[in-house]
């Protein structure tokens, strides 16, 4: 996963999270909640480089980052209410507008 | 255009907390359409911004009773490795060409992550099916 992280700069839970599903046989919620702690560490481990290249606006991470801390609390509220198969169906339709975003970027 | 960032920032943290990516799909595009980031500083910066919503997101599911605390230590330990390789192929690989194979990547296991929650859907009603509406 770091390796398309790497590459797109998409977080690798958008290869993380059907890995797990898939081979695995975590189901959606246990899977999401495992690659949101992989991608702490990911991204730190990324963040950290990044900073040390001079790379990151710290302005802008809060102005996008903060309200995203928000948006989590209702994401993973909402998680727990839908069923577990919607949300892998859901994910699929996800990661049709990735793969078309990464083509037309 | 600050208030749009915000609204995509919410955006992204919900895509986050919903699904367990990052979010950097919406806020890489965010920091450097919106904000004026170039690319490089949109991604870097993303990276930055995800940390503390994953956290939060990753403590949500902990209370939750979702988290597989040691395997999203070991996987993230991996990935923080595959990341730095992934840096280095991205300066040596033909862009082109990865692109359209992570495409097509995508496209594959979109096909089967929808077959597998349609078996899932039609082989038992999901228990918690009940209270979704």
């Amino acid at each position: 996963m770091g390796i398309f992280s790497g590459l797109f700069g998409v977080g690798g839970g958008i290869v993380l999270v059907p890995l797990l599903v898939l081979w695995i046989g975590f189901d959606e919620r246990r899977a999401a909640a495992t690659s949101l702690l992989a991608i702490v560490i990911a991204a730190g481990a990324g963040a950290a480089t990044q900073l040390a290249y001079g790379n990151v606006d710290l302005v802008a991470a809060l102005t996008v980052g903060i309200p995203a801390v928000g948006g989590v609390l209702i994401g993973t509220w909402l998680q727990q209410r839908i069923p577990v198969a919607t949300v892998q169906l859901l994910f699929s339709g996800l990661l049709v507008i990735v793969a078309a975003m990464v083509v037309l970027q | 255009m600050i208030a749009l960032a915000i609204i995509i920032g919410v955006g992204a943290g919900v895509l986050s907390g919903l699904f367990g990516v990052g979010g950097g799909i919406l806020l890489v595009p965010a920091l450097a359409l919106i904000l004026g980031l170039d690319q490089i500083d949109a991604e870097a910066t993303s990276l930055l911004a995800i940390i503390p919503v994953a956290a939060v997101g990753a403590w949500r599911q902990r209370s939750y009773g979702n988290l597989d605390v040691r395997a999203g230590l070991t996987i993230g330990a991996f990935a923080a490795v595959a990341a730095v390789v992934g840096v280095a192929l991205v300066n040596v690989l033909p862009i082109e060409l990865v692109r359209y194979a992570f495409a097509a990547l995508m496209l594959y296991v979109a096909w089967r992550m929808a077959a597998s929650a349609i078996k899932q859907i039609r082989a038992e009603p999901d228990p918690t099916a009940a209270d979704s509406k």
